[in-house]
């Protein structure tokens, strides 16, 4: 079969060429912003390290023990743990955001985050079962939280404004009992749960990290498959639907697997406020709608290691991970909540 | 492209949308009870009734959005619900009433995901792909927009795009809910004058609901008027539309005059006010 050229065919081909180029090489920049981020987090300390020693030991190329300690032991743990959260929080807000047609619907808003740490803590606090408890609760607070919501906002169908208004509100109660969790635990142990409350890469356990890293291993590629039907279920139930998509199966399968990336990301690095609101809208802007969720992942990653390099090293006092990326997040959240209500979108 | 073009021209003829039987509803109530209708092949039809008559709830019932309480509805005699969604969204296409643009799309985006149901897992653009996109921003005069953002465009154009989405989905029947709502009179005209030339000139099957009922009875080959939920009279405009029928429908007091325009039936209220002594001229329209 033949198709006939027109002008406007191969300007419309041009422009779409052009545009994936374009798309391609700003993903390409973001990757690789990433690695040097990713070897850089690793080379800074009280011993300085150089790329090559860091990559060589971080992807088994030398035998230097003395390295493979600093770099194996010590640094790879959290520089994968910023790595492996910052993925999975900026593919999983991206999601929801584009899902609830709403820059304010990311996971870490609307009470998932918040219900993952509410089971984490008290896992933390009253278990001492270890790492798979705190990984498993998180993972079961994040899906009763959002299976909570769903019910709860579920009239027929969801829509974007229902869903973070009931997701707000829950988040409200998540905190409001993770507070009564710690103020009914022992002094210290109330202590350490507040500063994994902040978020914090440095504080990952081995088994939760190996979670993490499995997750986001498998689920990204699925969230990149799947967002042909994001880029379809975004327009509008009824768009979608006609469109041929089956509305509830996508919605319900895209809303679990971010729900599952957040939750595992908690769990390893607790709830890093704001990166899983900020990396897609960035993502959108630097490469459009339609290919943004690989771009918001590594957005994620990106965000994630830069706030972990500034609260490690470029302040006077080592801080958790969490403060830095509130303190980015906040001044953007007042602007979102500026513009978005001015230009009359958001439901 | 011949041989395809020629199975396709032939299929337009053919596709047959009906539903028998229909009953729709959310909640507890039903909106459409027991209605048999058909789409008739190769026309422009369009439905009318007063607010909540069930006239969209119909259109989405027929565009395989609702589920049926009762009845089926058919598509080329297999019920749509029990076909593959995406092979009822290669030849059923729908425009919602309001579809939601995301942040940060182009119009060459957006046309594009139209192509949804011709895509695969594996199979995704082709240069079919981009002949549809193109044809579709060309039939609705959106070419120079395409690399714009939609939020940048005005009310006319953006409307233009969605229709240019749903003509890239390249089906042979289209229905459109209200797609002239929100739109100045000037650019009302030109949509539907578009959508004419699409079932004309491309043997397209309109279906549409419709507000303003002159334009309505201008641009239909078939009226469906309802009211609660049934079905009061169908045909061609000029055949079953009179001032009897818009007082059942609306409950306008009106008169039905041929429109000076197109000789169409044209609705003209008569209102508590403003209203000159009947004379034999005001009954006339030829007097207008």
């Amino acid at each position: 079969m033949s198709i006939v050229e027109t002008p406007l065919r191969r300007a419309v081909r041009a422009q779409r060429r052009a545009h994936r180029a374009r798309t391609t090489t700003i993903t390409l920049v973001l990757v690789a912003v990433t690695f040097a981020l990713f070897v850089g987090t690793m080379m800074i300390g009280s011993y300085v390290l150089s790329p090559w020693e860091v990559i060589g030991s971080a992807f088994r190329l030398t035998d230097d023990p003395s390295v493979d300690f600093i770099v194996l032991d010590l640094r790879l743990p959290t520089a994968a743990t910023a790595l492996g959260s910052g993925l999975a929080l900026g593919v999983a807000g991206l999601v929801f955001q584009r899902l609830l047609a709403n820059p304010l619907a990311s996971p870490d808003f609307v009470g998932i985050s918040g219900g993952a740490s509410l089971f984490a803590v008290s896992a933390i606090l009253f278990t001492g079962w270890g790492a798979v408890t705190t990984s498993a609760m998180a993972l079961l607070g994040a899906l009763l939280a959002s299976i909570a919501i769903y019910l709860l906002a579920w009239r027929g169908g969801i829509t974007g404004y229902r869903f973070i208004l009931v997701g707000i509100g829950l988040s409200q109660l998540f905190t409001a009992l993770t507070g009564y969790v710690i103020a009914r635990a022992d002094l210290n142990d109330a202590r350490e749960a507040m500063t994994w409350l902040v978020g914090s890469v440095g504080s990952a356990g081995p088994f939760e990290l190996r979670t993490l890293l499995v997750a986001v291993a498998v689920l990204l590629p699925v969230a990149f498959v799947l967002s042909r039907r994001l880029g379809a279920l975004e327009l509008g139930d009824d768009a979608a639907s006609a469109l041929g998509v089956r509305v509830e199966r996508s919605r319900l399968g895209l809303l679990a697997l971010s729900v599952v990336l957040v939750a595992l990301a908690t769990a390893a690095a607790g709830p890093l406020s704001f990166v899983a609101l900020i990396a897609g809208p960035i993502a959108v802007r630097l490469v459009g709608n339609a290919a943004s969720l690989p771009a918001a992942a590594f957005v994620g990653a990106i965000i994630v290691l830069t706030a972990d390099l500034v609260a490690q090293h470029a302040l006077p006092v080592a801080l958790p991970t969490g403060v830095v990326t509130g303190a980015v997040g906040a001044p953007y959240l007042i602007w979102l909540l500026a513009t978005v209500n001015r230009e009359g979108r958001g439901g | 492209m011949t041989d395809r073009t020629s199975d396709r021209l032939q299929d337009d003829r053919t596709h047959d949308l009906r539903a028998e039987d229909l009953t729709l509803g959310y909640a507890d109530t039903d909106v459409v009870s027991h209605l048999d209708v058909q789409v008739p092949p190769g026309q422009v039809t369009v439905i009318v009734g007063a607010n909540a008559c069930g006239k969209s709830t119909l259109l989405r019932g027929l565009a395989r959005l609702l589920k049926p309480r009762t009845g089926t509805v058919l598509l080329d005699g297999t019920s749509v619900h029990d076909q593959r969604p995406t092979d009822v969204a290669r030849v059923v296409g729908l425009l919602p009433q309001t579809p939601v643009a995301p942040d940060g799309i182009t119009v060459a985006d957006l046309v594009g995901r139209g192509r949804y149901p011709h895509q695969g897992w594996f199979r995704r653009w082709s240069a079919e792909d981009d002949a549809a996109v193109a044809q579709a921003l060309e039939a609705t005069g959106t070419a120079e927009l395409a690399d714009r953002q939609i939020t940048a465009l005005s009310g006319g154009q953006r409307q233009r795009v969605w229709v240019a989405m749903a003509l890239a989905q390249d089906t042979d029947l289209l229905l459109l809910d209200e797609p002239t709502t929100y739109l100045d009179i000037n650019h009302q005209v030109e949509l539907l004058d578009l959508l004419t030339d699409l079932n004309r000139e491309h043997g397209k099957t309109i279906a549409m609901v419709l507000h303003d009922l002159n334009l309505a009875f201008r641009y239909a080959d078939h009226i469906i008027a309802m009211k609660h939920g049934a079905i009061v009279t169908q045909g061609r405009p000029a055949d079953v539309i009179d001032a009897d029928v818009v007082e059942d429908v609306f409950g306008l007091a009106c008169q039905v005059v041929p429109d000076p325009v197109s000789g169409t039936p044209l609705v003209v209220p008569r209102s508590r006010h403003h209203v000159r002594a009947l004379t034999s001229e005001a009954e006339s329209p030829a007097a207008v």
